[in-house]
């Protein structure tokens, strides 16, 4: 199956990155070989496989329910790009 | 035509515990903002989440009381989608394996049973809390303290037939919960929350029609309020032959109508895929039976109880059970004074409207079940007639002081010494002579008239019956 430009220009939309022309080309190519790739996995028989959810063979993984202390107020916005009032600040999202 | 609504509810539901879903941080309502963050809920890269082990005992516990079977094997999904409120651009859910599905609730409509099945529930954590008024009108302000709370969603099959019986089903709902301990259940404060969804179809019609979804309702009124309003919406675009569009609509409370949300043209698309920083999760029958075998008794059991047990009517019954709390306050006044029929009265009357008044919950009245039986108890014995007593209720709620100390101190008890009433009629008697006239003439309600004046006198303490009864015979002495 082919990939098509108009594919890859909404799979780059969801992860919000933004392509030129030639970078589309490029990568309608460079998808198409991968899904080929992955295609032959089709091929084999898994009728005897259980479906797998994790790797690891681990389950029922918990933590109590103890609350622990917070970071501080100014740690948590340390690396935010704008901040006020102890808030996080980001462009408007809605009108 | 006449057309019939298809009504579809999502429940989320913030669980009470002390801890975050999968980090260590509180999860208390009401801290400043961003207090209440760690690397785990921002998201931060190399964190690993882990599960709070009570998250799923509650949602086991709930599952059950929902009637629902529970997947003996699941797992959590990342959800992905592109918002400020999500700090790690997807939000961990469950998908395919959802922790339990296939149950219901039975609802008390017009006097008869409903069966509301429930498609699933499940866990997820909840995300930030947007801001939009602030100092830069071109901004938007973010506050992770509420990113990872523990939340379960809890989705109705498209069961429910009228706006009423999708507010039947939420307090149901929410009375259960209630009950079960697992949830404040607050909708001012965000920690239950509804979006609903509405299609209409010709009566008997099979096919379902296009449906739209309702957001931003605040109480369960404005979910009836906007599905009645969406109802009507929708006859009167289907009556005109107007196509209905598949979208997501806001509730205006203020309007009292429903908003176009703008919203881009694009489908969701959220990518599901398996969340590789959890394990998969067994949940193993014994574990469920223990939390089954440990189930409070939910709502619709203890409205049978008490309607068996205390000769209540179905609708005494029905209020009495609707809060957890309420029932346990009549149940130990119960255990101490035998007049069933009394005490309903008293709790559905006077008693209800003064917590209402306050806008307080039955467990934090600041009067005990005991000082209210108590106030009954001397009432019935005569010390005070029931207007009085009413006004030493509203009293012992405003001071916190026993019904016996108020007495006391307020001089309030009834006077029933017939020397002392007699006296009171007769300078009433002098005081009105034409009412007594009229009533000597034939006007019977003259004979009220001077009751009440004798009363006012008395300062409310008369004894009623009997002054009412030397009234009668002073009037035909006269």
């Amino acid at each position: 199956m082919a990939i098509s430009k108009e594919q890859v220009n909404y799979t780059a939309n969801l992860a919000r990155i933004e392509l030129t022309e030639d970078e589309l080309n490029i990568l309608s190519r460079h998808l198409d070989d991968i899904i080929k790739f992955i295609d032959k996995l089709k091929d084999i028989d898994i009728k005897e496989v259980a479906p797998c959810s994790h790797v690891i063979p681990i389950r029922n993984v918990f933590r109590e329910d103890k609350a622990h202390k917070s970071l501080d107020v100014k740690d948590a916005l340390q690396n935010a790009p704008a901040k006020e009032n102890n808030f996080f600040k980001v462009p408007k999202v809605i009108e | 035509m006449n057309y019939e609504p298809v009504i579809g509810l999502e429940v989320h539901v913030q669980l009470k515990t002390e801890s975050k879903i999968f980090c260590g941080c509180p999860a208390k309502f009401g801290a400043g903002p961003n207090t209440q963050t760690c690397p785990v809920c921002l998201g931060l890269p190399g964190t690993l989440p882990v599960l709070n082990k009570k998250v799923l005992e509650y949602g086991v516990k709930t599952a059950l009381a929902l009637n629902c079977s529970i997947q003996p094997f699941i797992k959590f999904d990342r959800k992905n989608y592109f918002y400020p409120d999500l700090p790690k651009n997807y939000q961990i859910s469950q998908y395919d394996l959802p922790l339990s599905y296939k149950g219901y609730i039975d609802i008390n409509t017009d006097g008869s049973i409903r069966r509301i099945g429930i498609t699933r529930l499940h866990l997820e954590e909840d995300a930030g809390k947007l801001l939009h008024e602030g100092s830069d009108a071109a901004s938007s302000y973010v506050d992770f303290n509420r990113t990872g709370i523990p939340l379960l969603e809890i989705v109705s099959e498209p069961d429910i037939n009228s706006p009423q019986e999708a507010y039947e089903y939420l307090t149901s709902l929410k009375a259960i919960l209630k009950y079960l301990d697992i949830s404040d259940c607050d909708m001012e404060k965000g920690s239950l929350r509804c979006d609903a969804n509405i299609s209409i179809r010709p009566k008997g019609e099979k096919k379902l029609g296009t449906k739209t979804e309702l957001k931003n309702m605040n109480s369960f009124k404005a979910v009836r309020s906007a599905l009645e309003f969406e109802l009507i919406r929708q006859t009167k675009a289907k009556e005109n032959n107007l196509k209905i569009t598949q979208e997501t609509l806001l509730w205006d409370e203020k309007m009292q109508k429903t908003i176009t949300m703008r919203t881009k043209e694009e489908a969701h698309d959220y990518r599901y895929f398996p969340e590789p920083d959890l394990v998969p999760f067994v949940i193993e029958e014994k574990d469920i039976l223990s939390i089954k075998n440990n189930l409070p008794e939910l709502p619709r059991q203890k409205y049978s109880r008490l309607l068996a047990s205390y000769e209540l009517s179905e609708y005494e019954a029905n209020i009495l059970t609707s809060d957890k709390n309420l029932a346990e306050y009549f149940e130990i006044g119960a255990q101490i004074y035998k007049n069933y029929k009394n005490l309903t009265n008293w709790m559905l009357g006077a008693f209800l409207s003064e917590l209402n008044n306050r806008k307080i919950a039955p467990e934090n009245s600041p009067v005990a079940a005991r000082d209210l039986i108590n106030l009954l108890k001397i009432t019935d014995e005569g010390k005070i007639n029931n207007l009085t007593a009413k006004a030493v209720l509203t009293e012992m709620f405003n001071s916190g002081k026993s019904a016996d100390v108020i007495i006391k101190d307020k001089n309030l008890a009834q006077i029933s010494d017939k020397g002392m009433l007699s006296k009171i009629i007769d300078e009433t008697i002098k005081e009105n002579p034409s009412p007594v006239s009229d009533y000597k003439n034939g006007k019977e309600n003259a004979l009220m008239f001077i009751m009440g004046q004798a009363m006012k006198k008395a300062k409310g303490k008369a004894n009623p019956k009997i002054i009412n009864e030397l009234l009668k015979e002073r009037m035909k002495n006269a």
